[in-house]
C-alpha cells in the first residue's frame, strides 16, 4: 500500500484517506456548456506517467490536498494545499 | 509407531509426550512436536490422500509446508497440510478425495481412463448443450477435490495487528537468522519471519554441525531482541513495502494478519527442491531428498527400507548419508552428474517396487529419493517488480535486481557453505539496517508535526556486499517419460505437451488452460517444472519461455484471517437503555440501534395525532456552523437562498451533487449573528460534513466558517402532536411559546427542565404542531424524563421510527435515498420553487437547470391505491395499463391509521403525473392493483393547518 504524505500528519497509508480523484477545475456554472460540465463530472485522462489528484485526510486531519503521483512508478511528489501556494516538497520516502 | 527411528534421530519430537489422535477412524499414537504426516509414517500409513482428478494414490512428497499429496481432513477443518501442522491430542484426522475408502476408490477409475481427463476436458466437453450444464454440473461436483466443510462450525477467532519494524526477514534459514542479527545488532527493530516450525532452515536437517549452529544463531537472534515469528508466512510484499504476514502461532488465535510497515524487506526464502518429472514419480514411496532427511533427522521416521537415490547434488549426497544413519539399504545410488539417470518407476497401487534406469537396468526398492535441484520462491521479489532470470549453469532462476529498500540473500542468490551464507545475510542485514535508517529519518522528517528529528540524514549504503557464487548444477527436469507436473492439480507433462500442441504457447496461458501451478503449492513446486516441459515441448529454452509473474500470497491464507475479528461499531443514543426498558423494538438505521416502535405503531400515530408524542430523534445529523461566511456557504451548498434569514429562523433546504442529483435534505437554523445549527438526515451526517469540508477547503477556501460535529453531542427529541405546546410550556420559564412570538419554521433557545442551552424549534415533518428540542446529552434522560411525567395528563407516550415513518407519509414528505435515488434529479421532487436558478453558484446549479428546461425527468407524487385495504410492496412496478412497460415505481407505502386506508408516494414519468390519473401497479404476487394520482403530495391536512397552528 502506497503511504501518501498528509501535509499534516505525515506520510499516512493510503487506506486511511480517501482518494478523491483526478484533479480538476470546476467550470463556471453560469456560462459553462453542457460538453464543459460533463467533463468535469464524468471524463478523466488517466494519463500513464505524472497525475495531479485530489486526496482527504480522512481518518486523520480531515485535510483536502493535492498530490501528483506517477501511475506506473507509484511515485509521489510535492502535495499543495487547495488554497495555499505550493509548499515545500515531502521528500522522497521510498 | 513399528517405524519409528531410536533417538538421537528425531530433533524436533518429545518422546516423553505421547498424543492420541485417529486415522480414518483408527486410533493411533504420536510425539509431540510430530506432524500428522511424520506421525502416520511412524505408525507405517504411507498413503495420505488421493490425488485431485485421477484419485490416485499419494504419499509424502517433500515433508513440509508445500507437500502437496498429504492435504487432509482434521476434524470439522478440511484442506490441513498433513506435513505442516503439528499433531495434537484427540485429533481426528481423515483422508480427502477418497470414496468409499482410501485403499479402495472407485473413482480412481479416472486413472484408467486418464486420457480421457486431460487438460481442457472440462471446458470441451461439457460446454455443449448449455442446457444440460446443471446435469453435469450435479455429477461433476461430486468428483470435485477438497475436504467437507460443516456449515455449524462456530466461527473461530482471528486477529489482525499492525506492526511498523525497521527490518523485516523473510525467511529463517542461516542467512535469514544472520540478516536479523545483524540488523538488530545495527539498532533496527527487526521482525524474522519463519514459515515452518524452528528457525534454521535446511541446517534443520543437516549435520550435527549445521544443527548446534542454527541453534546458536536463533539463541542469538532472540537475545538481541529479534521478534521471531515462527510458523509464519511473509505473504505478500506491496508498495513502500508494505508485508502481510500470516501468523499461523498467536496464541488463542487461529491465524493473525500482521499488517508490517517494513523499511527494508530482506528476502531469505532459500530454495525450494524441485521433484522430477518421469513415469511414476507420484507413487508412494518417490520423494525428494529434503523429504528424506527430515523424516529421519528431524522426526525419527523411517521412510522405507530399501532406497535408490537419484542425486546431482550436495543434498542428495546428505540423502544417503541419512538413509544409512536410519538402517536403510542403499540398493543404488544413480548419480546425475556421472551421466547416470532414471526413466520411470514402477509399483502397485500403493507403493513403489522399482525403479528403471537409463541404461536399461531395474532395480527393486520401496523408497526412491530425488535429488535433482532447486526452485528459486522469488516471489516476493516478483511481488516488488523483480523480474528473475534464468541461469543455464545454475539450472534455476535468480533475481535481476529488486529495488534499493528490497535485498535478498542466501539461497536465493547464490551457493556457498554455512559460514558463506551467514557471512552473506550478515552483510545483507546491516546493509538493510542503514538503508532503514535513512528511511525512518525521511519518514520521520516528513511528518510536520512529529517530534525533531535525530540529527542530519545518515548516509544511504550502497551494496558494496561480496556476491554469492553459484553452484554449476546439472540442468534435470524431466526423464524420457511423461510423469506428473503439478501434484495438487493432476497435470502431467503429456498435458503440457498436448495444450503446448494446441498452441498454447505463453507459459502464462498454458497456467491458466491446464491449471498446472496453480494449486496450493501456488507453483513453489511446479513452476519451473512446467517452464522446462513447455520450453522442450516447443524447442526453446527455459530463457525463452521465462517464468509466470509470482502474485500474492506467497502461501494461502485463510479468509477468516483477512477479515480478522468481527468489528462493526454500533451507535446509540443517550436515550437508547430508557427505549430498552420501555419494551422498544430494535431495529438497526445505518449504524444507529434505533426504536422501531414500543409495541403498536398504529396507536402511536394515533396517540400522537390525538394528544402529544415524543420521539428520538438523536442520529439526526448536527453541524454546527460558525463564522461571517456561514450564508456564503449555505446558498453554494442549498438550492435555495440563504442570505437573508433572520436571527431566530428556519429554513428547509435541499442539496444536489454536482450531478444535479438530490444528495440530502435538512434544516438549518440561524442561532446568532454568526451561528447556524445545520441538520442532516441520519444516514447523511458524515457524508454532509465531508461535504461542506471540501467544498470550503479546495473551491473557497478565502470563506471564514467553522464546522463542528455535533450529532451525539445534542440529544433530540420531537415533540409532536396537539398538546406539544402545552407539554412545552410546562417544562420551560424562559422561551415564549405563543404563536405570534413563536411561529412556524422558528427557533429559539433557552431552559428546558431546568437544563440550559437547549435548542428549540418549530418544524413538521409529522405534520403535528411539534418542536423539536436539542438537548446537551449529558442532561438528555431527564428532560425526556421529565417530558413524560409533566406530559401524563396529556397523553403524552413515546413514539419509534416507524409511527414517524407512517406519519411523514401521511404528510406526504419524502425521504431522500427512499423516495429518491441515485438518478433522482432535483426537479424529481416536485420541489422546483426551491431550485433558485438566479442564484450565482451552487452545487448541481447548471444539470438542474437543464434537467428542467429538458422537463424530461420523472416526479414523486402521491397515491391512493382503489381498493384501500391493499398496501403495495414498495419498489412495487407502475406499469402502463395492461402492458409490460414500467412508468414508475411505488416509494414508499404504508396502511394509514389516520385514514384507515392504504396511501403511497410514487415516482412516474410526467405522463402519469397528473392528479387523477390512474395508475396500474404490478404486486410482487403478480396480481395488478389500480392507484389514482392524489392533487397533493400529503394524504393528510394538506393546507398545514396543523403544523402551523
Amino acid at each position: 500500500m502506497l503511504l501518501v504524505p498528509c501535509p499534516n500528519c505525515g506520510p499516512m497509508n493510503a487506506a486511511d484517506l480517501s482518494y478523491n480523484g483526478e484533479s480538476h477545475r470546476r467550470p463556471d456554472p453560469k456560462t459553462c456548456t453542457p460538453e464543459e460540465w460533463r467533463t468535469y463530472l464524468y471524463l478523466r485522462e488517466n494519463p500513464s506517467g505524472w497525475l495531479l489528484e485530489n486526496w482527504y485526510c480522512s481518518s486523520g486531519c480531515r485535510r483536502h490536498f493535492k498530490i501528483e503521483r506517477h501511475t506506473l512508478t507509484g511515485e509521489l511528489r510535492a502535495p499543495v494545499l487547495p488554497g495555499r501556494k505550493p509548499g515545500a516538497t515531502q521528500g522522497d520516502m521510498k | 509407531m513399528s517405524h519409528r527411528l531410536p533417538a538421537p534421530l528425531g530433533d524436533v519430537i518429545d518422546r516423553s509426550s505421547v498424543i492420541s489422535f485417529t486415522w480414518n477412524g483408527k486410533k493411533l499414537q504420536g510425539f509431540e512436536g510430530d506432524t500428522i504426516a511424520s506421525a502416520l509414517l511412524a505408525n507405517g500409513e504411507h498413503i495420505l490422500g488421493r490425488s485431485m482428478k485421477y484419485h490416485r494414490p499419494r504419499g509424502v512428497l517433500t515433508a513440509d509446508f508445500w507437500d502437496p499429496n498429504t492435504t487432509v481432513q482434521v476434524d470439522d477443518e478440511p484442506n490441513v497440510r498433513a506435513s505442516h501442522r503439528k499433531l495434537a491430542d484427540g485429533m481426528a484426522v481423515s483422508a480427502q478425495n477418497v470414496w468409499p475408502s482410501l485403499k479402495f476408490d472407485v473413482k480412481a477409475a479416472n486413472g484408467l481412463v486418464g486420457r480421457f481427463l486431460t487438460a481442457g476436458f472440462y471446458y470441451k466437453t461439457f460446454m455443449k448443450p448449455a442446457k444440460l450444464w446443471p446435469a453435469y454440473e450435479h455429477v461433476l461436483a461430486k468428483f470435485a477435490p477438497g475436504g467437507s466443510v460443516d456449515l455449524d462450525t462456530p466461527h473461530g477467532r482471528y486477529d489482525k495487528r499492525h506492526a511498523h519494524p525497521d527490518v523485516v526477514v523473510a525467511g529463517g534459514g542461516p542467512s535469514g537468522m544472520a540478516a536479523a542479527l545483524a540488523a538488530a545488532e545495527a539498532g533496527s527493530s527487526v521482525m524474522l519471519v519463519e514459515h515452518e516450525h524452528q528457525l534454521g532452515g535446511h541446517l534443520l536437517w543437516g549435520s550435527n554441525d549445521d544443527r548446534a549452529a542454527a541453534n546458536e544463531l536463533a539463541a542469538a537472534c532472540a537475545a538481541a531482541g529479534v521478534e521471531i515469528l515462527t510458523n509464519s508466512t511473509v505473504a505478500g510484499r506491496y508498495e513502500d513495502n508494505w508485508i502481510s504476514i500470516s501468523q499461523r502461532s498467536h496464541p488463542g488465535v487461529i491465524e493473525r494478519l500482521i499488517k508490517a510497515r517494513g523499511k527494508t524487506l530482506v528476502g531469505a526464502a532459500g530454495t525450494i527442491e524441485r521433484p522430477y518429472v518421469f513415469q511414476g514419480n507420484d507413487l508412494p514411496g518417490v520423494m525428494t531428498s529434503g523429504a528424506a532427511q527430515r523424516l529421519i533427522r528431524m522426526y525419527g521416521v523411517k521412510p522405507g527400507t530399501r532406497a535408490v537415490v537419484f542425486t546431482a547434488n550436495e543434498s542428495g549426497d546428505s540423502a544417503v548419508e541419512a538413509l544409512q544413519s536410519a538402517g536403510i539399504s542403499i540398493a543404488r545410488v544413480v548419480d546425475a552428474r556421472a551421466g547416470e539417470g532414471i526413466t520411470s518407476a514402477s509399483g502397485s497401487k500403493s507403493r513403489v517396487k522399482r525403479v528403471t534406469l537409463s541404461d536399461g537396468t531395474t532395480v527393486e526398492c520401496d523408497l526412491l529419493v530425488t535429488a535433482v535441484g532447486w526452485t528459486t520462491p522469488t516471489s516476493l521479489l516478483n511481488m516488488a517488480g523483480d523480474r528473475p532470470v534464468y541461469d543455464a549453469d545454475a539450472a534455476r532462476f535468480f533475481p535481476a535486481g529488486p529495488p534499493d529498500n528490497v535485498l535478498a540473500t542466501g539461497g536465493m542468490i547464490g551457493d556457498g557453505s554455512r559460514d558463506e551464507l551467514i557471512a552473506h545475510g550478515r552483510a545483507t542485514g546491516e546493509l538493510a539496517a542503514g538503508r532503514a535508517a535513512v528511511v525512518r529519518h525521511r519518514l520521520q522528517a516528513a511528518t510536520a508535526r512529529a517530534a525533531a528529528v535525530d540529527g542530519p540524514e545518515p548516509d544511504y549504503p550502497a551494496d558494496e556486499r561480496t556476491p554469492l557464487d553459484r553452484a554449476q548444477h546439472p540442468e534435470l527436469y524431466r526423464s524420457t517419460t511423461h510423469g506428473i507436473v503439478d501434484y495438487s492439480e493432476d497435470v502431467s507433462s503429456k498435458d503440457l505437451f498436448s495444450a503446448a500442441g494446441e498452441g498454447f504457447d505463453s507459459v502464462e496461458l498454458i497456467k491458466r488452460f491446464t491449471t498446472a501451478t496453480m494449486g496450493p503449492s501456488q507453483g513453489k513446486l511446479e513452476t519451473v517444472n512446467t517452464v522446462a516441459v513447455l520450453a522442450e515441448a516447443r524447442n526453446e529454452t527455459i530463457a525463452e519461455v521465462g517464468t509466470t509473474v509470482w502474485r500474492p500470497p506467497y502461501a494461502p491464507i485463510s479468509l477468516g484471517a483477512l477479515a480478522g475479528r468481527i468489528n462493526e461499531p454500533t451507535r446509540v443514543s443517550v436515550l437508547q437503555p430508557w427505549h430498552e426498558a420501555n419494551g422498544a423494538t430494535p431495529i438497526l438505521a445505518g449504524q444507529w440501534v434505533r426504536p422501531e416502535h414500543y409495541g403498536d405503531p398504529a396507536a402511536e400515530v394515533r396517540n400522537t395525532r390525538t394528544n402529544v408524542g415524543i420521539i428520538d430523534v438523536t442520529p439526526l445529523g448536527k453541524l454546527d456552523l460558525q463564522g461571517p461566511d456561514v450564508p456564503k456557504l449555505l446558498n453554494l451548498l442549498y438550492t435555495n437562498k440563504w442570505m437573508a434569514l433572520p436571527i431566530g429562523g428556519v429554513r428547509y433546504g435541499l442539496m444536489c451533487a454536482e450531478d444535479g442529483v438530490v444528495l440530502d435534505d435538512g434544516v438549518t437554523a440561524r442561532l446568532g449573528e454568526e451561528h447556524y445549527l445545520m441538520t442532516t438526515t441520519s444516514s447523511g451526517a458524515a457524508k454532509i460534513w465531508n461535504w461542506i469540508e471540501m467544498w470550503l477547503q479546495t473551491e473557497h477556501p478565502d470563506w471564514q466558517v467553522h464546522v463542528t460535529p455535533v450529532t451525539t453531542g445534542l440529544t433530540s427529541i420531537n415533540i409532536a402532536g396537539p398538546n406539544s405546546r402545552e407539554l412545552l410550556g410546562r417544562l420551560t420559564t424562559d422561551i415564549d411559546l405563543d404563536p405570534t412570538a413563536f411561529p412556524y419554521m422558528n427557533v429559539r433557545r433557552g431552559t428546558i427542565a431546568g437544563v440550559q442551552n437547549c435548542i428549540a424549534w418549530r418544524i413538521g415533518f409529522t405534520g403535528e404542531l411539534s418542536y423539536e428540542i436539542h438537548v446537551p446529552s449529558g442532561h438528555a434522560v431527564h428532560v425526556w424524563e421529565q417530558l413524560l411525567d409533566q406530559g401524563a395528563d396529556l397523553g403524552v407516550k413515546a413514539f419509534g421510527l416507524e409511527a414517524q415513518r407512517i406519519m411523514r407519509l401521511e404528510k406526504g414528505h419524502f425521504i431522500v435515498g427512499q423516495d429518491t435515488d441515485g438518478l433522482s434529479k432535483a426537479p424529481v421532487t416536485g420541489l422546483n420553487p426551491l431550485l433558485k436558478l438566479d442564484k450565482d453558484d451552487w452545487a448541481g446549479m447548471p444539470e438542474v437547470a437543464w434537467t428542467m428546461e429538458s422537463g424530461d425527468h420523472p416526479v414523486i407524487v402521491a397515491c391512493q391505491p382503489d381498493n384501500g385495504s391493499v398496501v403495495p410492496e414498495e419498489a412495487a412496478q407502475i406499469l402502463r395499463a395492461g402492458t409490460t412497460e414500467i412508468v414508475g415505481r411505488i416509494t414508499s407505502s404504508r396502511m394509514s391509521p389516520t385514514l384507515n386506508r392504504s396511501i403511497c408516494l410514487a415516482q412516474v414519468t410526467k405522463e402519469f403525473a397528473a392528479p387523477g390519473t390512474s395508475l396500474e401497479v404490478l404486486l410482487v404476487s403478480g396480481e395488478r392493483i389500480t392507484a389514482t394520482v392524489q392533487e397533493h403530495h400529503a394524504h393528510f391536512d394538506p393546507e398545514g393547518a396543523r403544523l402551523r397552528g
